[in-house]
C-alpha cells in the first residue's frame, strides 16, 4: 500500500511480467537453530556435474546435519540423531566476587 | 460432499432439518434437534469419541466447506445449526483441555516457543501407525489407513487456512508460505489434497470427497471437528497455529515410514508420491511453522502463548488416541473402520 510519505513505486513496475519468485529480490538463506538452511528467493541448486535440480516448491529446507535421505534436501532426520548446530546459550551469570 | 448418514438421535434429528427450507424451518424440527443435542450431550460418556454428536458436528461443519450434497447453502449461516454447533463445541473444547498434556510454557519468544514445541512433538511416544505401515501393515490395513486419512486428506490444509485473515505481521506471511506450499503453489496437480486423492485411486479406492465418511469411527471425525473448530473461532486463532505446527513437526518422519510401507506391498511412485511429497516439504514446514508462525504469533500476542500449547497438545492428543485405535483393531485382526464391507477394491 502507497501513502502520502512513500515513493510512488507502482506494484507493475516491480511485478509485471516477472514470474513469483524472480522478481529482483536476492536469495535469502535462513539458519534455523538444530535444523535446515531454508533458501527462499530465486535460486538455482545444481549437482556436481552442473545440472539443475528442479525445485519442487519455492522455499526449500537443505539438509545440514549429513543424514537426510534426499539430500540435498532436509527430511527431518535431523531430529532422530538430536542433531544441534549450536552450544546452548550461556545463562547469565552473577559477576564474579563478593 | 454426500451427506452422511446419521448414528443417532442428534445426527438424524440434524438430517432432518437440513432436509427442509431453511427460510420455512419447521419449529417442531428445530426444537428436536435442541432437545435431543441437550439429552446426549447430558448422558454422553464422552463428547469426544461419541459417534452421533461428532457426526452432527462434522454434517454441520461440512456446509462450511463442500456443502452437503441436496441441501440449500443458507443452512451454513441459520441460527440453528450455529447454536447446535456452539452446544457440541463448548463441551469438547473443554475435554480436550483437560485432556490435553500441555506443557509449562516457555517464555513468549520466538526461538523459545519454537524449542518448546520441538520439545513437546519430540515427546510424543504414542504407538507408532507410521511403523506398523512401514513393516506389518497388509494391504487391506493399507488400504483402511487410507480411508481414515482421506475425511481430512481429501481437504487436506483448508482448515488451517481459516486462520490467514485472523492473524497479523510474521505469523500470516509464515501461515500463508505454508499454505501456498500445501496447495501446490497453485497448480492443482501438486495441490496435497489432489496427490492424496491421486494415492487413493492408485490403490483402488474412491477418492471422492466424503466417500467413506460413514466408515470412520468418532475419533477421525473428532480430529477433522477440532481442527475446524480451532480455524473458524477467532478466539482460538493460538490453538489452530499450534495445531498446524505440531501437526507439521510430526510429519516428515512418518511420512518416510508410510512411503516405505506402501512400497513393501508392491506399489509404484503414483502411490506413494504423496507421502514423498511430504517428507520433503514438511521438513520446510516444521521450521517455518514452530518458528514464524507460532513463536511470531506467541511474540506479538503473549496472551495466546497457552493456546498455542494447547493446540499443539490438543493435535497430539486427539490423533494419538485415533492412531492406538487403529494399531490395536490391526494387531487384533480386526478391522479399524466401522464397517468393513467397502474396504476391498471396487469392482
Amino acid at each position: 500500500m502507497t501513502g502520502p510519505d512513500q515513493p510512488a513505486t507502482r506494484w507493475d513496475d516491480q511485478w509485471e511480467d516477472q514470474p513469483a519468485g524472480t522478481a529482483d529480490e536476492p536469495v535469502s538463506i535462513t539458519a534455523y537453530p538444530n535444523g535446515p538452511l531454508l533458501v527462499r528467493g530465486p535460486f538455482e541448486i545444481l549437482t556436481p556435474t552442473g545440472e539443475v535440480i528442479p525445485p519442487r516448491r519455492r522455499t526449500v529446507a537443505l539438509c545440514r546435519c549429513g543424514v537426510s535421505t534426499l539430500k540435498p534436501f532436509c527430511d527431518g532426520s535431523h531430529k532422530a540423531i538430536g542433531f544441534t548446530t549450536e552450544q546452548e546459550p550461556p545463562e547469565p551469570q552473577p559477576p564474579l566476587g563478593s | 460432499m454426500r451427506i452422511p448418514s446419521s448414528r443417532g438421535p442428534v445426527s438424524s434429528a440434524l438430517l432432518e432439518l437440513l432436509d427442509t427450507s431453511p427460510t420455512d424451518t419447521p419449529t417442531d424440527l428445530a426444537a428436536t434437534l435442541r432437545e435431543r443435542t441437550a439429552a446426549a450431550l447430558r448422558d454422553t460418556s464422552d463428547v469426544v469419541q461419541d459417534d452421533d454428536l461428532q457426526t452432527a458436528l462434522f454434517t454441520a461443519y461440512e456446509l462450511r466447506y463442500s456443502g452437503l450434497q441436496g441441501v440449500d447453502d443458507d443452512w451454513e449461516w441459520h441460527p440453528e445449526v450455529l447454536a447446535l454447533c456452539a452446544a457440541i463445541e463448548a463441551p469438547f473444547e473443554r475435554a480436550l483441555r483437560e485432556r490435553a498434556s500441555v506443557p509449562e510454557l516457555p517464555a513468549p519468544g520466538v526461538e523459545s516457543v519454537a524449542a518448546a514445541l520441538f520439545e513437546l512433538t519430540g515427546a510424543d511416544s504414542g504407538p507408532s501407525v507410521s511403523r506398523y505401515l512401514a513393516k506389518k501393515a497388509t494391504d487391506e490395513q493399507a488400504r483402511e489407513f487410507l480411508i481414515l486419512r482421506s475425511i481430512y486428506q481429501l481437504k487436506e490444509a483448508d482448515p488451517h487456512t481459516w486462520a490467514i485473515p485472523r492473524l497479523r505481521r510474521h505469523a500470516k506471511a509464515a501461515l500463508v508460505e505454508i499454505q501456498a506450499d500445501e496447495y501446490g503453489g497453485g497448480r492443482f496437480d501438486r495441490m496435497h489434497a489432489e496427490l492424496f486423492a491421486r494415492t487413493m485411486r492408485g490403490v483402488g479406492l474412491d477418492a471422492t470427497n466424503g466417500h467413506y465418511v460413514d466408515m470412520v469411527p468418532a475419533i477421525t471425525l473428532a480430529s477433522s471437528n477440532m481442527m475446524t473448530m480451532f480455524g473458524t473461532h477467532r478466539r482460538l486463532r493460538g490453538a489452530i497455529a499450534g495445531h498446524l505446527a505440531a501437526f507439521e513437526m510430526t510429519s516428515s518422519l512418518p511420512n518416510r515410514f508410510y512411503g516405505n510401507g506402501f512400497r513393501r506391498l508392491g506399489y509404484d511412485k503414483d502411490v506413494t508420491f504423496y507421502f514423498d511429497e511430504h517428507v520433503e516439504a514438511d521438513a520446510v514446514h516444521e521450521q517455518i511453522a514452530a518458528r514464524d508462525l507460532a513463536g511470531s504469533l506467541a511474540t506479538d500476542e503473549p496472551t495466546l502463548l497457552e493456546d498455542v500449547f494447547f493446540g499443539a497438545a490438543a493435535g497430539l492428543y486427539v490423533d494419538g488416541l485415533a492412531g492406538a485405535q487403529q494399531i490395536d483393531a490391526w494387531t487384533a485382526g480386526t478391522s479399524a473402520l466401522r464397517t468393513a464391507e467397502t474396504v476391498s477394491v471396487p469392482a
